[in-house]
């Protein structure tokens, strides 16, 4: 064996899991591509696909943290229901205006967030049993609030959170040929313009950061995984921005959720508080030791999981343009599913951004495609907790073999 | 005598490393071998070849046992042949019973259901024959440390023990707890028990050991035979591949300004609020001063250390603290770090170092600001950072990506020193800081320590072992009970003088 292709094999072994990760859910989407017959990668359902995962990816983000941080957090589904309930509420029943409504839901989320992260952090009662009482009175105060019964509609301003779409800025004129071209009825420049972009500046950033590793000879990714990853991501990605572009362009959702998630994985990597936040999951008295405020960072892990839920329960409601007393019953579990697939540690101290939200999309891609083939709810959650449990065996077999 | 065990030609490959190499190691019935070697040298990669918890396979090399091939697949495989290996963390389960503890997983028992008369007859018997008298149902929770390492030795001899490998057995023990376990060995070889201690304590082994084999970098350097004669330095010089005649490193001495000087310091424990654990201390440190505390373990040093350092330990904290002269507050560790105060935690494994991050992550932890702006990370400053404290420090890795749960116990020792290092202290409290590392680093970090000196840090060294007191401080506290009971310059120390402060008190 040559030591190029030892080194090669030595890296993918190292790094199986996040290699894995991505093929699984290309395996996975390929698949229901092939016995959707294409249904799948239709433009209105790849739309659709983001719009039915945002909430959970977008509490994935937040769940992240709070797992790294060593804790877990039960009530988010609960609280999701509670404030998309609260939306309605203030909404419908009393005309207070979507511009007070929003901001009013997700400080509530954050002060909820909070009073569970107080018992956490600072009185140490276990965040299992916490947000387990979390959970159970946000499922009441829901219950309570909406006094059983379903409100809504909406008013078209809440609505565009969550089914509204980003209007094209490139006039018509240019727009219109290429829709001829592709046989679509009408083409949004703008989304296969964003994908572009996105795609220059990911291959920019990976390229710096090879320049920088080679600068201090780190030992990077080789490069043919770094050029053929990225050919599959980009690859990916364009695809995705065309076909939303041949339909109604960039969901709103999948804006505020692409920026979220942009930021989030910056929080966690690049920034002194998301070190901060490894360090307490990894050995919280050590990191105590090193003058870092334990208590005061696990409080600001519920209380941004909190804001999130807020913002998911918001974005929910106004998907199905009514709030009801059912509304996120067990979603917390499709959250933290996403997280563990996506290779966090259940110990805390390790997880990325970027593994929860694939592990978002194989539990969605999963839902959506099962739910096209026709197979029952019932095969659904079995598959579902199959995969759950594959996933993290995968997860204890390659670190055994590396320990 | 015949020989009952005989390790050839092993070699164990791991993947990048050889941990060990063509190692051959013989064992006679009946006699007490000694294994001695470096933290990382392979002397547990050994055990675990011969107990079978690497497979027969998985090494290159043969062992012979009882005069036969053995061919092991697990420890089962090896336990069935009488050969019991004890490991430096007890394996007893704090909760249950001595009895029930002695006969786990061998349980007295017909058809599933226990007897429990046998297996209260049977422990009596095992504990008498180790020296216990404490009744087979006492909880081992509530049995000290000693005691509980001798109950180890009783589980071991339930099981009909032929070949028994102690690893490390007196690590975590008190000076008389050892000996009572020593003795338990020369009395077990009286019986016909072979015994194999590995351990880091010279004396000790030069007390029971018959034959000393020294392992260094995965190979077998010599083998020393004790009625031939042979001193702890021989010993040390196969160890470390040197000839060792100055265990402790030359200083220039000087004492400068006044560091940290701290005055009637009281501390309340956390929990039993009622108990008063540390009591009217006042000490001080100077520039360029090396001072120790000395005291035996539970006499409340680390305590007070971290009491000191941020009030990281204990209630109703009271007491003055001044720096360079001025009233300075230590009130978090965050405050106590940014005045200038540095803590090596006695157990840095789970206070010191998050064990599944890399070296850089490490070195950086206490200072991120140092390595960032505005709240970002800048991570080619973290590497140059953590380069540069490597290099000083003389940490032995492939690269600051490693994890440091990988490292030796010297290696993670230095780590954790660069990143209080990189703090820019002016006082650093190490807590045991030799604790479990080998001759070889141990050295390493006494050098670390002078350059710290050197460069005017004042540094206050808490130890068990009074030979590293004294020979590395200027100055020696004497703690007992919470209290200091003396004070001395290093000059007029001695072992016999500083116990008997403690002890007189």
């Amino acid at each position: 064996m040559t030591s190029e292709s030892k080194g090669l094999k030595a890296y993918l072994s190292a790094h199986m899991r996040d290699y894995g990760l991505l093929f699984a859910l290309i395996a996975i989407m390929a698949f229901f591509q092939i016995v959707t017959e294409g249904t799948l990668m239709r433009p209105v359902n790849i739309t659709n696909l983001f719009l039915q995962n945002s909430y959970i990816i977008i509490m994935a983000l937040g769940m992240l943290i709070v797992i790294v941080a060593g804790h877990i957090d039960l009530s988010v589904g609960s609280v999701m229901g509670f404030i998309g309930a609260l939306a309605a509420v203030m909404i419908v029943n009393y005309d207070i205006p979507v511009a007070v409504t929003i901001p009013v839901c997700l400080v509530l989320g954050g002060l909820i967030g909070a009073a569970q992260g107080y018992w956490v952090a600072f009185w140490r009662i276990p965040s299992f049993i916490a947000t387990l009482a979390g959970m159970l009175v946000f499922r009441g105060a829901s219950l309570w609030l909406l006094e059983g019964q379903s409100v809504g509609p909406f008013p078209q301003s809440f609505q565009v959170l969550s089914t509204g779409f980003v209007a094209d800025i490139f006039p018509q004129a240019m727009t219109s040929p290429i829709a001829e071209a592709v046989g679509a009825r009408n083409f949004n420049l703008l989304a296969l313009s964003v994908g572009a972009v996105a795609s220059m500046v990911i291959i920019w950033l990976g390229l710096r950061g090879r320049a920088r590793a080679k600068a201090y000879g780190i030992e990077g990714e080789p490069s043919a995984f770094f050029w053929g990853r990225n050919v599959i991501v980009l690859g990916a990605l364009m695809f995705l921005t065309f076909k939303l572009s041949t339909f109604r362009g960039l969901p709103n959702v999948l804006v505020t959720m692409g920026i979220l998630i942009v930021i989030y994985a910056f929080i966690t990597q690049n920034t002194v508080i998301g070190r901060r936040v490894y360090a307490l999951g990894g050995n919280e008295k050590a990191a105590k030791l090193s003058g870092i405020k334990t208590e005061r960072l696990t409080f600001f892990a519920f209380v941004n999981m909190g804001v999130l839920a807020a913002l998911a329960g918001l974005i929910f409601a106004a998907r199905l343009n009514t709030a009801t007393p059912k509304a996120g019953f067990g979603m917390e579990l499709d959250v933290i599913a996403a997280v563990f697939i996506g290779g966090a540690s259940m110990s805390g101290g390790s997880g990325k951004i970027v593994g929860a939200v694939v592990g978002a999309f194989i539990m969605g891609v999963m839902n959506n495609g099962m739910s096209i083939v026709g197979i029952g709810i019932d095969y659904q959650q079995m598959i579902k907790g199959l995969v759950l449990l594959a996933a993290v065996i995968f997860d204890v077999y390659n670190k055994q073999k590396q320990g | 005598m015949s020989i009952l065990l005989e390790m050839k030609d092993i070699t164990k490959e791991f993947p990048g490393v050889k941990a060990l190499d063509q190692v051959n190691l013989k064992v006679r019935e009946g006699e007490i071998h000694a294994i001695c070697g470096e933290n990382g040298a392979g002397k547990s990669t050994l055990m675990k070849v011969l107990s079978g918890v690497y497979p027969v396979g998985t090494y290159d090399g043969e062992i012979h046992y009882g005069g036969a091939l053995a061919q092991f697949r697990n420890l089962r495989d090896s336990e069935d042949q009488g050969i019991v290996i004890i490991h430096q963390e007890l394996a007893l389960i704090p909760e249950l019973s001595i009895a029930e503890n002695l006969f786990i997983g061998n349980e007295r028992q017909s058809g599933g259901v226990m007897n429990w008369h046998e297996t209260f007859r049977r422990t009596e018997e095992l504990l008498r024959k180790v020296g216990l008298t404490e009744a087979p149902g006492t909880i081992v929770d509530r049995i000290g440390v000693g005691k509980q390492q001798l109950v180890e030795i009783a589980k071991a001899l339930a099981k009909d023990v032929r070949l028994l490998i102690l690893d490390e057995p007196t690590a975590a023990l008190q000076e008389n707890d050892s000996r009572k376990l020593l003795d338990l060995m020369l009395e077990l070889k009286a019986q016909g028990v072979t015994c194999i201690i590995i351990s880091h304590k010279l004396n000790e082994v030069r007390y029971v050991a018959d034959t000393v084999t020294v392992i260094r970098d995965g190979m077998a350097v010599s083998t020393l035979d004790a009625k031939a004669g042979f001193e702890e330095d021989d010993i040390v010089r196969d160890m470390v591949g040197r000839d060792m005649s100055h265990r402790y490193p030359e200083r220039t001495r000087f004492a400068g300004d006044l560091l940290l000087e701290v005055e009637d310091w009281n501390v309340w424990h956390p929990e039993h609020t009622e108990r008063q654990v540390i009591r009217d201390i006042s000490f001080n440190v100077r520039a360029g001063e090396v001072v120790g505390i000395a005291g035996l373990m539970g006499s409340g040093r680390t305590e007070l250390a971290m009491s000191i350092f941020g009030r990281s330990w204990g209630r109703n904290i009271s007491g003055k603290a001044r720096l360079k002269g001025s009233a300075v507050d230590l009130g978090s560790v965050d405050r106590a770090i940014k005045a200038g105060l540095a803590y090596v935690t006695e157990d840095r494994k789970s206070l010191g170092l998050v064990l599944d991050e890399s070296i850089k992550f490490n070195t950086t932890l206490a200072k991120l600001e140092g390595v960032s702006t505005r709240g970002v990370l800048d991570e080619n400053a973290e590497t140059e950072v953590a380069e540069r404290y490597r290099k000083a420090l003389g940490t032995r890795t492939p690269s600051v990506f490693q994890k440091v749960g990988n490292l030796s116990g010297g290696n993670q020792q230095k780590v954790v020193l660069g990143k209080w290092l990189f703090t820019g202290p002016e006082v650093l409290i190490l807590d045991e800081p030799t604790r479990g590392i080998d001759v070889g680093a141990k050295y390493e970090i006494y050098s670390i320590i002078n350059d710290l000196s050197a460069q005017g840090k004042g540094v206050v060294m808490i130890s068990s072992e009074m030979p590293e007191l004294l020979g590395m401080c200027d100055r020696i506290y004497v703690m007992n009970e919470g209290a200091f009971v003396g004070e001395m310059p290093a000059s007029e120390a001695s072992q016999e003088r500083i116990m008997s402060l403690i002890v007189t008190e």
